[in-house]
């Protein structure tokens, strides 16, 4: 319970000094005044405009990211699964650099990443369970071989275009919240997706001891299954949508959770929503600060954060 | 309290095949609370199937696997899990846990769905613990045990779980000799108290001491079912198991010895 005050504590802190850091000078009875709903001034209206969607995309799609790594490596019994190993996110970048490559508008580059995320996650699906039955390696080897694919045609799609295209390509690829400009229904998104799984995180547990152990024990193994591969894939493809391919906050931040409060689903999945919201705000709001005015991908920030925190557990922690 | 209680397990002409072979045609099995009923066969006859046909984890090709009276469909998965449990014959570990949070698992059929482990839940797995000589060990990550204390760790859960009906695949595995026959001892301590208790075993000598029943699988699709003393015969194990057997009675205990 204190954990968890100290996370929901962390990711409110996080989201104000999102507010105030900025190449614009605010104060924080500028941020105060943003959020009581002040935009009179230069720093309010930056703050409320800018700042505060920019803020909540950044949590919104952390947390989304996190949640889905937490409950793909209880699906794949792997602790190195994360949310783009089924291929969600090779289908979300061939959908959203389609529509790139052909010029149009953002709002039509998050509706076809949307929908190409949700091709693939249907094309896994149908392929995995083609025999009727569904076990995981067949589940995993379907979603890496799509993957693969998707990564092929993304490097075609790149090395057609020769303009400046290329750039907001790559931004998209590795993740970006600078063009996140509707962050509030991918929140919604969080709080479903929390309300659906928080009732069935006894039943991960349970699964996560063995397929045979849980049904043996009650538990409909298919159907949770099932429940958790559709949620985690919607999870991923509402936040690779609103920032693209944000990488490694959805292997790291399991992780680091599972090794400061253990793997207790019922405390997991919560924890790791908070964590991973609070890390993204954090990173975006340094990958646009440290080099100001040059403003980073995201992406870039939490892989070099990332890797080798990720690194240093693998070697601390030999299985 | 003359009315005798309904049979535990009961499967009625059963006949089971996996992958298209036929592992046993015909099986009937009545299980009494207070029996235990050794599975007997050589690798690959089918012992593991026909327990998870038993436990209502596989479907049956033919006839059907009745619990205190009803067949399993009728059973939801929750309620079953209330009386029936299993140990599988592997446990596999992907996710560092606590041994006592392991043992904790068996409590999930009990537990509502918003509820979490009472102080009761608690007391019924730390003694799980102890029973099986892990209570000192509670904090330990189960990555760290060894095959034996994992095994030990499988049988606890599985008490905690506290079912009327065990069905166990190779309790014995990896376990050394004290603990093989503490377990059996304490299973069979279980039965005295009502309940039943259905395990795969492989060695022959203690199936002929804590069998109240065998059924004898030959690998080929026959079985011989009955009670120890008439299934325990020499030419039958020494045909099923292809191998000529002696039986001998040492100490007053029926002892099978190869020949």
């Amino acid at each position: 319970m204190i954990v968890f005050c100290a996370l929901a504590f962390a990711s409110v802190a996080a989201v104000l000094l999102a507010l105030r850091a900025g190449s614009l000078g605010a104060s924080w009875a500028d941020v105060l005044a943003a959020l009581g709903g002040d935009a009179s001034t230069t720093a309010t209206a930056v703050i409320r405009e800018l700042r505060l969607p920019r803020a909540v995309a950044a949590f919104a799609s952390g947390a989304l990211l996190a949640l889905s790594g937490a409950l793909m490596q209880v699906l794949l019994r792997n602790p190195l699964a994360d949310p783009y190993v089924l291929g969600v996110s090779g289908g979300a970048a061939v959908g959203a650099l389609s529509a790139l490559l052909v010029g149009l508008s953002p709002w039509i580059v998050d509706a076809s990443a949307f929908a190409g995320a949700l091709a693939a996650m249907l094309l896994v699906f149908g392929l995995s369970r083609g025999d009727g039955s569904w076990t995981q390696s067949r589940l995993l080897l379907t979603g890496v071989i799509v993957a693969s694919g998707c990564g092929a045609v993304v490097v075609f799609m790149l090395v057609m275009t020769t303009d400046t295209r290329v750039q907001s390509m790559l931004f998209w690829l590795t993740g970006d919240v600078s063009g996140a400009s509707r962050p509030w229904p991918a929140l919604a998104v969080l709080a479903l997706g929390l309300a659906v799984i928080l009732p069935f995180a006894r039943d991960l547990n349970v699964l996560s001891r063995g397929e045979l152990s849980a049904r043996a024990l009650g538990v409909r193994t298919r159907g949770l299954r099932a429940m958790v591969y559709v949620l985690a894939s919607l999870l991923t493809a509402v936040a690779v949508t609103l920032v693209g391919l944000v990488g490694f906050v959805g292997l790291i931040v399991p992780h680091l959770v599972r090794l400061a409060m253990g793997n207790d689903q019922r405390i997991l999945l919560p924890a790791a929503a908070l964590a991973g919201g609070t890390l993204l705000v954090l990173a975006d709001t340094a990958a646009r600060t440290v080099v100001a005015p040059i403003q980073l991908p995201v992406g870039v920030l939490t892989a070099m954060i990332g890797v080798p925190v990720f690194l240093f557990l693998l070697v601390r922690h030999p299985r | 309290m003359s009315a005798t209680p309904p049979p535990l397990l009961e499967a009625e002409a059963l006949g089971v095949t996996v992958a298209g072979r036929e592992i046993c045609r015909d099986v009937s099995v009545r299980l009494q609370p207070g029996e235990r009923l050794v599975v007997l066969g050589a690798n690959g006859a089918g012992k593991t199937t026909l327990l998870h046909t038993l436990a209502g984890l596989r479907e049956a090709r033919r006839g059907e696997v009745r619990v205190r009276d009803r067949a399993l469909a009728q059973w939801s998965e929750a309620e079953l899990a209330r009386v029936r449990g299993v140990l599988p014959q592997r446990q596999p570990d992907w996710f560092s846990a606590t041994v006592m949070e392991t043992a904790l698992v068996g409590r999930h059929p009990h537990l509502g769905r918003w509820a979490w482990e009472s102080a009761e839940d608690a007391r019924i797995a730390t003694e799980a613990l102890a029973r099986l000589g892990l209570g000192h060990m509670a904090g330990r990550n189960i990555l760290s045990l060894s095959g034996g204390e994992r095994q030990r760790l499988a049988i606890a859960s599985l008490l905690a779980q506290q079912p009327a009906l065990y069905l166990l695949d190779e309790p014995l595995s990896h376990l050394d000799l004290h603990y093989q026959v503490a377990v059996l001892e304490h299973f069979s301590a279980l039965a005295r108290d009502g309940a039943g208790v259905v395990m795969v075993l492989h060695d022959l000598n203690l199936a002929a001491r804590f069998a109240d029943q065998v059924v004898l699988l030959d690998g080929r699709g026959g079985v011989v079912a009955g009670l120890a003393e008439a299934v325990l015969q020499a030419d039958v194990l020494s045909d099923a198991f292809g191998h000529p057997l002696r039986r001998h009675v040492i100490d007053g205990h029926v002892t099978f010895l190869l020949q």
